[in-house]
């Protein structure tokens, strides 16, 4: 991983681990659950006293609601034209759940302008304004929750460049979020050959398909990854949703809870990074007809 | 100088030689040595620049904003885009206008731009533009405002027409938008296409005051470079003809408004501005035809060809006296210059019909062009209308919307009949018609679309012409080898070069041109001095 190691070491004395702030995307189909998942994930890894600032790549800017109690947010383009180029650190992130630094994007309308430039936009202001400096804010991660398919190469733009280097897909057994996670690998492909990006699996938010962990679990074998972890469906989120928080937050002793510190454990101690194998249509398709979505 | 003779076929070959195989086997296509037979040979036109290839060509923008519209000096032109395209494309034609009095309105020294950040990318431009369009009517209350879009607006889908429907409700002037966006067509052709449409839609027709005059004219596709337009219209009063409006040399946007009034459309530009005349004469039942400007024969065969169009006595003499009288001044000067220049050769480059107007004037010099080629021609500019029928319509052409034009049911009124029409054409005058370069060039010329850079060095280095005629990014690159780079973009410094005393100013800067000896003088500083033999320090 391309991490400015050095520099790192020397000026932090102090710290004595050999520290490296991950840089994580979560992508995956509209509508699967990746600010849902990424909330709930966080406030896992927090709990286990990690540091870690979230960045809402999404213009509806809705990433970072259940963190921060459903505080309404200033976006950093909202931000960026509002106050012209004098811009600090403080108007856009704010403070959530146990220290969580969360920052929103924001963009375009519907059907105005280009959302995507706004994301290259405001990623770079917040590098500018120094947002992830290790030394000052001890952050261990950055996490981007980016929209729907990479429908752009504005949407790309937290795999470019080793803005973010471990991607994770959220997905279900269901066929068009398989297919958007397939499509998500092929962009990653394309950027881990430049830019060093890599993928750190699958994480099966389930849908209750039929064989729906047998399948996702196969799907990422044959990409070349993990089922990082299979999050069971139980209306405990919802609940939590409704009262804007995650269910750590809300109720942090149900099973559901459990279940997102798994994949918060999971995930800070992945060792598996890959460049995946996106598939052909026809494997795709034969995959979904042999675990039985067609019975 | 010698030149170095080579037979042109084997030229080709040596050149295609270099290419990859796919690129040779479209260049191939697109170079044709001329046959001298009758039937002229296809040749490859109006398709894209295979990547990697340095062309001359410009995008679609240039060809809207700085062609046809640009010489118009009262329509504000604003640039919806980053800064950058409405600097660089401001003036740069030299093409030049007269207001007739210092108050009459010229908006062509200004630069209007909505200057595009960031964040009007992101958050959409039009908000932006709707304060610029009032801006601009704020400060200099223009007649009619366009609004020219650059390749980012394309992009994010800014509705320019929408906002210049708003803001000609809301300001009560005429506002109309182009959707130009660079990258639209294979060059600045589909630019001129998009402009002609507009004027079309939006302007051609909205005023129906007949200016006095007998003999009515529109002349289309004269942009008015180093004062073109000045010497034609002394030329066109001197003669008796009134011109209505000029397509867009020295032109305003009231001469468009009535240019409906005009009994003939002329053409000079047959690429830039035929879709107008077609238009026009579907719409208003104002016949066209093709003339050319360039070279002092030209001038009076097009001006006969006018006359003759109106058939009056008085107009045909009128048109022989001046005829008569300018080519004596002419002949006087040609005489003393024909000696210099006889036997030189001439390559050309450029435009959609400059490379074959300007064969013209070399002729009367005595020259011959053993190569030319446009930038942005189709295949109806070699060979002629004939081939638009046979001229396949790929996806880039379908880009560009197709006006359906019906006739105007109170104002079409075909200005003559199709007997007289037909009696004109068999005495030469084509209606409708332009034939193209092919057919005025020789046998064993080299014919050559969207010339490269590379092809560019060879013709030279293989046939040594006295006179190179391109535009600016080729200026240098040919002067360095030695031979001189004649502009019939801007004309370098000079012109007018049209009518008479156009061609007569023509003949002088050739003669300096290509009798200067300061071009043998020149040496690279490798070929003047010992090569220092170096090695790089590991």
């Amino acid at each position: 991983m391309c991490v400015n190691y050095g520099t790192l070491v020397a000026n932090k004395p102090a710290k004595a681990k050999n520290w490296i702030m991950r840089k994580v995307a979560i992508y995956g189909k509209g509508g699967i659950g990746k600010s849902t998942t990424t909330q709930n994930t966080v406030a896992g890894l927090v709990e286990a006293g990690k540091k870690v600032i979230v960045v809402g790549c999404d213009p509806k800017a809705d990433s970072t609601r259940l963190l921060l109690g459903g505080l309404a947010q200033k976006t950093v383009l909202d931000t960026l034209r509002e106050e012209g180029e004098d811009v600090e650190l403080d108007d856009v992130v704010k403070t959530g759940f146990r220290g969580t630094r969360c920052v929103e994007s924001g963009g375009p309308e519907p059907g105005v302008g280009c959302a995507g430039r706004g994301i290259i936009t405001s990623i770079n202001l917040l590098e500018q304004l120094g947002a992830y400096d290790e030394n000052e804010f001890d952050t261990d991660y950055v996490f981007y929750d980016v929209l729907g398919d990479v429908v752009c190469g504005g949407f790309a733009m937290p795999m470019r460049e080793g803005k973010a280097q471990e991607i994770y897909i959220v997905c279900s057994g269901e066929m068009m979020a398989m297919y958007a996670a397939n499509n998500i690998s092929k962009g990653i492909v394309k950027f881990a050959e430049a830019g060093g990006v890599r993928l750190g699996g699958l994480i099966c938010n389930s849908r209750k398909v039929d064989n729906e962990q047998n399948m996702i679990e196969e799907f990422a074998r044959r990409l070349g990854t993990q089922m990082i972890h299979f999050v069971p469906r139980d209306n405990m989120v919802q609940r939590a949703e409704i009262n804007r928080k995650t269910v750590i937050d809300f109720d942090p002793t149900h099973g559901q809870a459990d279940e997102y510190r798994a994949l918060a454990r999971k995930i800070d101690e992945n060792k598996m990074f890959v460049i995946p194998k996106p598939l052909e249509i026809e494997e795709l398709e034969s995959l979904l007809i042999e675990y039985g979505v067609v019975n | 100088m010698a030149h170095i003779e080579m037979d042109p076929q084997r030229w080709k070959q040596e050149v295609l030689k270099k290419y990859p195989k796919k690129v040779a086997k479209k260049r191939e296509k697109s170079i044709v040595v001329h046959d001298g037979a009758e039937v002229l040979q296809k040749i490859q036109a109006n398709v894209r620049t295979i990547p990697g290839i340095i062309t001359q060509r410009g995008c679609t923008y240039a060809g809207c904003k700085g062609v046809v519209l640009g010489p118009t000096r009262d329509i504000v032109n604003l640039v919806h885009g980053p800064i950058g395209c409405s600097f660089y494309a401001w003036l740069t034609r030299r093409n030049q206008t007269l207001p007739p009095t210092p108050e009459s309105e010229n908006f062509m020294n200004y630069c209007f731009s909505t200057d595009m950040q960031d964040s009007n990318i992101v958050f959409g431009g039009e908000i932006k533009l709707k304060q610029a369009v009032r801006e601009v009517f704020e400060i200099f209350k223009p007649k009619s405002i366009g609004i020219f879009s650059t390749c980012p607006v394309g992009l994010i889908g800014d509705d320019v027409h929408a906002v210049a429907r708003e803001m000609k409700e809301e300001l009560g002037i005429n506002i109309f938008g182009f959707s130009c966006e660079g990258y639209k067509g294979v060059s600045q052709s589909a630019g001129h296409h998009i402009a002609n449409n507009a004027l079309m839609k939006h302007v051609i027709g909205l005023r129906d005051e007949a200016p006095k005059g007998k003999y009515k004219v529109n002349m289309l596709g004269e942009y008015n470079i180093g004062g073109d337009a000045f010497e034609l219209e002394r030329i066109f009063e001197k003669c008796g003809l009134t011109l209505i409006s000029s397509f867009s040399g020295n032109s305003t946007i009231e001469q468009f408004e009535r240019a409906h009034m005009a009994d003939l459309n002329v053409v000079m530009c047959h690429r830039s501005i035929n879709y107008v005349a077609e238009m026009m004469e579907k719409k208003f039942g104002i016949p066209w035809f093709k003339v050319n400007f360039i070279g002092a024969e030209a001038t009076a065969k097009s001006l006969r060809k006018i006359a003759e169009y109106f058939g009056d006595q008085e107009l045909i003499d009128r048109v022989e006296e001046v005829i008569a009288e300018e080519m004596v001044i002419v002949k006087k000067e040609l005489e003393v210059i024909y000696p210099h220049t006889q036997g030189k050769l001439a390559m050309m480059f450029v435009g959609g019909s400059r490379a074959h107007h300007y064969q013209e004037l070399f002729t009367e010099l005595g020259m011959s062009t053993i190569a030319a080629g446009y930038e942005f021609g189709h295949r109806d500019d070699y060979e002629g209308r004939r081939v638009i029928p046979t001229i396949q319509i790929d996806a880039d052409s379908r880009n560009i919307e197709e006006l359906t034009i019906e006739a105007d049911e109170t104002r079409f009124n075909p200005r003559i009949t199709e007997e007289r029409k037909a009696e004109l054409e068999s005495k030469g005058c084509g209606f409708n018609d332009y034939e193209g370069m092919m057919v005025d060039m020789a046998k064993g010329a080299l014919v050559i679309d969207d010339l490269s850079h590379y092809e560019m060095e060879k013709l030279i280095e293989a046939y040594h012409p006295d006179v190179f005629c391109a535009g600016i990014k080729e200026k240098y690159c040919v002067q360095k080898m030695g031979i001189p780079l004649k502009q019939l973009h801007s004309y370098d410094y000079g012109g007018p070069y049209a009518g008479f005393g156009g061609a007569v100013n023509f003949y002088k800067d050739i003669d300096m041109i290509v009798n200067t000896s300061i071009w043998k003088m020149i040496k690279a500083p490798w070929e003047a001095e010992p090569v220092i033999e170096a090695e790089f320090a590991v």
